[in-house]
């Protein structure tokens, strides 16, 4: 019995990932860990004041309000893409590459074009204004642009097809006669979904999630242009710190601190789905 | 400061005041802003001096800084920067000590940009463009003229909702410091405290921070009242002619973008060559009325016809008025609270 495996074959993306992921992470560990000089660079004295200013309460807030936007851009782009991806995968099987292609098609466009996009369609003088006033509306509407609700509507356009392939891959495994003997033993439609379908895709469902989330906690693209500038994201307080504030150390702390956020929730969502993947072997 | 050129213009060839001579600039390299020069002016530059320099780009002038700073100033020779900027390029040892000898052409500037506080005699940097930050409007959709930093910060109510404020750290607080009263460049706590409370409520009244589209959002109407840099405001003028300029009564600060010659350039003749150049006044010149900034250059702003100043007015304010503001400097350890005290702010409800 030949159990040898090929893992040669992986050394060109463990070198690849070594040399341009690993090493610089390391180099940002480090630099957290040292003092801004007084024109910006890096004074190499060690210090935990760069770790410690991240718990600041201004920090902490900044962090907190990334949390929530991109917790709520999670949590609406998972309702809406799993509802995409469950009639995808209710369609007939020779339309649904059609259908998946059409959700994923806005990604062959360039992400800031897309979020100018959205920029024309909502500000003061733009399409939507512009066409409710065609329809005879003339008082003074709301703010659509420039608010934290544009930049949870970007994040989620921007992030809802990794939702959508996510859920769609076990919504379309889902043998259908699962479903077929829940309603055979008296289950209603919304039983079966509740008690048997959605059970069975949380792994997807985690999956899109995360990937929200992770993606848009560490934004500064969509604050920045949506936002007006004036919701500063944890991605856009980083960015500052770099590129203006010239304080390459704090800048590294809060980078850390949120890679390890990130690296805590992507280990969850590995466990959550090999659980679920796991008791479904046991059951069969 | 953070510039880019809406439209690239048409370049024009560019006088050549070069005296004879081949220079080697071979190597040479220059950083500036996209778009702060002729776009042929390196070009033209070396068919004078028989040179090979290059021009490379910055963002922003923390941009460069890092770079310098990273690299101890070796690999660029000429840099254009802000002069809060070319002062810490001095502090830290990076900047030559300019031999005007080199610089025939330094007797363009106007006397009162060699008195300049951050760097009278320019020993270490030369003026290239100056100018104010102030109020940019649609004076056909405000009801009245802007005439205080108050009516950006704590706007009538038809305004509301319809101004922007640059981002930039300095020039933000500096709304808020000349507002108060205060110096530009105040690094007291209680008085930074102050500024804060007041930008956190002028945020209120925002559409957005904008360092880079005010003015475009100026002429399609969706902002009435934009804090802007006067060179910029004069992209909106040249699209529609009822967008004002303005420099509330309790002031402006000047800002002014140098030249600083790299003490590490293995260049250096050829780099003071280059200087030389674009101080000749049809070289900077062509940056006033292409690039509608001010140059410090008085030959080069005495050629400006009236047309070009009536359509631009405040091209036509003059270096006294300019030097009766006070000038953005560098602070010190106390950037490091100005970016906090702007952090604040952009993180307020």
């Amino acid at each position: 019995m030949n159990d040898r495996k090929p893992i040669y074959l992986m050394s060109p993306a463990l070198a690849w990932l070594t040399a341009f992921m690993v090493i610089p992470c390391l180099l940002i560990l480090a630099l957290a860990f040292f003092r801004r000089g007084i024109y910006g660079g890096v004074e190499y004295t060690f210090t935990m004041e760069n770790l410690a200013l991240v718990f600041d309460p201004l920090y902490a807030s900044i962090f907190l309000k990334s949390a929530w936007i991109a917790g709520l851009s999670g949590v609406i782009a998972v309702v809406v893409g799993y509802a995409a991806a469950f009639a995808i995968a209710a369609a007939p099987a020779r339309r649904q590459p059609m259908l998946l292609f059409f959700a994923v098609l806005p990604f062959w466009s360039n992400y800031l074009v897309r979020t100018y996009a959205w920029i024309v369609l909502l500000n003061r003088e733009g399409l939507i204004v512009s066409v409710v006033q065609a329809l005879g509306y003339d008082g003074e509407l709301p703010k659509l642009l420039y608010t934290e609700s544009a930049v949870v509507v970007g994040l989620v356009y921007n992030y809802l097809p990794f939702v959508i392939l996510a859920c769609y891959a076990p919504l379309s495994r889902l043998n259908p006669e699962i479903a077929e003997a829940s309603r055979d033993l008296g289950g209603s439609g919304w039983t079966t979904f509740r008690r048997v379908i959605l059970p069975m895709t949380v792994p997807g469902i985690a999956t899109g999630f995360v990937f929200v989330f992770v993606l848009s906690i560490g934004n500064f693209v969509t604050p920045a242009l949506l936002g007006g500038g004036q919701f500063q994201m944890i991605g856009n307080l980083i960015y500052a710190q770099f590129l203006t504030a010239n304080d390459w150390p704090f800048g590294a702390a809060l980078s850390m601190f949120l890679i390890a956020i990130m690296m805590g929730l992507l280990t969850l969502q590995t466990f959550a789905t090999e659980r679920a993947s796991g008791a479904r072997r046991e059951e069969s | 400061m953070f510039r880019h050129l809406p439209k690239t213009p048409t370049a024009i060839s560019l006088g050549l005041a070069l005296s004879a001579g081949a220079l080697s600039a071979e190597g040479l390299v220059i950083s500036n802003w996209d778009g702060y020069m002729a776009p042929d002016a390196v070009d033209s530059f070396n068919a004078a001096s028989g040179g090979n320099a290059e021009l490379v780009l910055h963002g922003t002038n923390e941009e460069i800084m890092g770079k310098l700073i990273a690299s101890k100033g070796k690999g660029y020779d000429v840099v254009f920067v802000s002069s809060p900027f070319a002062e810490v390029l001095n502090n830290l040892g990076l900047a030559e000590t300019i031999d005007h000898a080199k610089i025939p052409n330094i007797s363009n500037l106007y006397e009162q940009a060699t008195k300049l506080e951050h760097d009278p005699g320019n020993t270490f940097s030369v003026p290239y463009a100056w100018g104010t930050t102030g109020l940019c409007y649609r004076s056909d959709l405000l009801a009245e003229d802007p005439d205080s930093w108050m009516d950006l910060l704590a706007p009538d109510a038809s305004v509301s909702g319809k101004t922007t404020m640059l981002a930039t750290d300095r020039w933000l607080l500096a709304a808020g410091f000349l507002a108060k009263g205060y110096s530009v460049n105040e690094t007291d706590e209680a008085k930074l405290g102050e500024v804060r409370d007041l930008l956190i409520d002028a945020k209120k009244t925002l559409l957005a921070y904008d360092d880079a589209t005010f003015y475009a959002k100026l002429v399609s109407g969706e902002a009435e009242l934009v804090h802007a840099w006067d060179g910029w405001c004069n992209y909106g003028i040249a699209e529609n002619a009822e967008i004002k300029y303005t420099i509330p009564s309790e002031g402006s600060d000047l800002w002014v973008d140098t030249m600083v010659i790299l003490k590490g350039s293995e260049n250096k003749d050829a780099a003071y060559a280059f200087v030389d150049f674009i101080l000749d006044p049809q070289n900077h010149g062509w940056a006033a009325e292409n690039i509608l900034y001010k140059v410090p250059n008085e030959p080069a702003m005495a050629a400006l016809s009236a047309d070009f100043i009536a359509s631009f007015p405040n091209m036509g304010m003059g270096p006294d008025q300019l030097l009766g503001y006070e000038q953005l400097r560098d602070v010190g350890e106390a950037q490091r609270a100005y970016s906090r005290t702007v952090s604040e702010i952009k993180a307020a409800n």
